[in-house]
């Protein structure tokens, strides 16, 4: 796709650019290391694996995920830039699919600054690497997932606040599906085949899965499935809804 | 000459709200045509909808022969676009962001930055190109915009609004960049200040409530003028009743006071020879006028005549 790369590489800057990114990257790491050390319990567990440290990732990705893609869009909305954007010779696809990769990339570097705490577990004891691998390999997809949801959300608003709030809310739903607090909502009315689609979309569930170390395709194919459906949505919110 | 933008039947609504309403018209290259009308009646919108940013409701859009729907990336890759308010990147500086243009744009890689020098200059952005946009004055930023539009030297350039908030100088420079820029290329802007029409456009085009009202030379526009050809006398504010009273035997004269002044105009005249005229009838009652000159028309009279009375409003004078 023409104009792919360069949309990511000025996205990628744009990051850079101002201190947003080395906030975020503070902030994610000083939070992954409060999680894994203190409610984790990485010691006191005394297993030498990183299950504490990955299983807050959904949990830190529901907030942290949509600071990042708010503005993805509605920056563009609200600057003016979109109509820049969109009257050059880009495909709209090549545009959504490059800030979306801009933002992931970004995330890759935020999640791979956490490598203090592989080489901790490494010296410390003599961990299954390959479950380590596939477990950042596993949130590395499901913060995939998260930015697509938010790049979408972001495209519908020009208020940044709006569309944080708004991403949060469904990546929170994302996680929570598989639980009571949303299976009930469905339970009481829906077909049960509903029922279960609906808790098979639980981020969580497959996550869990993946931290086993166990790479199922089908999870595999469920992540990039949501993230090929929620970009394809970013591309027909922002056709739909350019002039607004 | 060659026809460059070609729109016909052009129509967009947005809910109920009839924005464009069957508008056609061709800019050919060599030609600047203005674009004219009140704020709303449609020009942005017009505008957007030849760059490729909003689809049509109804009509074609033909950009140097290729249709704006079908192959949008073929016409795009041909317009230069100036949207309103000059959007850029404001947390890039001048420079990257031109660098940034020219790599979408795809300006071959061996003359690029010597291109960019060369616009550089041209809009004289020498002294700000490591400057983030954001921190720019609104004359930079603009021009910033206008150095986006030309870097691909594309042959037809659309412009929303190019001098809105400059600076006379300002001003002054951008037109004439783009009267230099004219002959080799089909130019579109949009402005309500008349001036810049008699400065820079072949022809003009005039919308109101997204209908085309008019369109000819700002020669024929200014025709339209109730002062085309009237001649204006400026006499003293004593001699004014003498000099009324000539005049008034002539035809119709509208008079205003100016400080120790009086300034009347004979309307509906034939220009020069009713001035000759004027001249030799004042003289003959004894009264020497200060200045005697033939008018051109009020543009922006004809102006808000053409486009309130479009509105079945009440037509203002001046």
């Amino acid at each position: 796709m023409k104009g792919l790369g360069t949309i990511f590489r000025r996205e990628l800057m744009a990051y850079f650019a101002t201190p947003v990114a080395y906030v975020f990257i503070v902030i994610f790491l000083v939070l992954n290391g409060i999680f894994t050390f203190y409610v984790g319990g990485f010691y006191e567990r005394a297993q030498a694996d990183l299950e504490p440290f990955f299983q807050f990732h959904p949990w830190l990705y529901m907030f942290l995920i949509p600071a990042i893609s708010m503005r993805l869009w509605s920056e563009e909305r609200k600057a003016g830039t979109l109509e820049l954007l969109l009257t050059l010779p880009v495909s709209l696809a090549a545009s959504v699919l490059g800030k979306f990769l801009a933002a992931w990339v970004f995330t890759a570097v935020a999640l791979a600054g956490t490598f203090p705490i592989w080489l901790t577990v490494n010296y410390l004891g003599d961990p299954d690497n390959t479950v380590i691998v596939a477990g950042y390999l596993g949130s590395l997809l499901m913060a995939g997932g998260f930015l697509a949801i938010g790049s979408c959300i972001s495209a519908l608003t020009r208020n940044q606040v709006i569309a944080f709030v708004i991403s949060f809310v469904i990546c929170f739903a994302f996680n929570l599906s598989g639980f009571p607090m949303v299976i009930d909502v469905f339970s009481a009315w829906a077909p049960q085949v509903i029922v279960d689609t609906i808790s098979s979309f639980s981020f969580l569930t497959h996550f869990n899965s993946i931290l086993k170390g166990v790479i199922d395709i089908r999870d595999l194919i469920f992540f990039t499935t949501l993230i090929a459906f929620w970009l394809y949505a970013n591309v027909l919110a922002i056709e739909v809804n350019k002039s607004n | 000459m060659e026809t460059l933008i070609e729109v016909t039947g052009l129509s967009k609504s947005f809910g109920t709200l009839q924005a464009v309403d069957n508008v056609s018209l061709t800019v050919r290259r060599g030609e600047v045509l203005g674009f004219l009308g009140p704020n709303g009646a449609g020009k942005s919108t017009t505008m957007k909808m030849i760059t490729g940013f909003l689809a049509p409701s109804a009509g074609r859009i033909s950009v140097a022969g290729f249709d704006i729907e079908r192959d949008p990336l073929a016409a795009k890759a041909r317009i230069g676009y100036l949207p309103e308010g000059a959007p850029a990147y404001g947390e890039m500086t001048a420079a990257t962001f031109l660098e940034f243009i020219a790599d979408i744009r795809g300006l071959p890689r061996a003359t690029r930055a010597e291109r960019i020098r060369e616009v550089v200059a041209q809009i004289h952005l020498e002294n700000v190109l490591d400057q983030r946009i954001e921190t720019l004055s609104k004359g930079f930023k603009r021009r910033v915009g206008l150095a986006q539009a030309v870097l691909h030297d594309p042959e037809i350039l659309i412009m929303d609004e190019p001098t809105d908030g400059l600076d006379p100088n300002q001003k002054h420079e951008v037109r004439s960049l783009i009267q230099a820029m004219a002959p080799h290329k089909a130019i579109l802007i949009s402005t309500h200040i008349l001036e810049e029409v008699d400065a820079v456009c072949t022809r003009a085009v005039i919308i109101a409530r997204g209908r085309l009202i008019f369109s000819g030379t700002p020669r024929e526009l200014a025709a339209r003028s109730r002062y085309h050809n009237a001649v204006t006398a400026i006499v003293a504010s004593a001699e004014a009743g003498q000099a009324s009273a000539v005049l008034s035997r002539l035809g119709e004269v509208e008079t205003r006071e100016l400080a120790e002044e009086t300034r009347l105009t004979l309307l509906s005249s034939d220009g020069a020879n009713a001035a000759t005229t004027v001249q030799a009838r004042l003289r003959e009652a004894g009264v020497a006028p200060r200045e005697l000159f033939i008018e051109h028309g009020h543009l922006d009279e004809v102006f808000r005549t053409i486009t309130l009375g479009a509105r079945g409003g009440e037509v203002h004078r001046t």
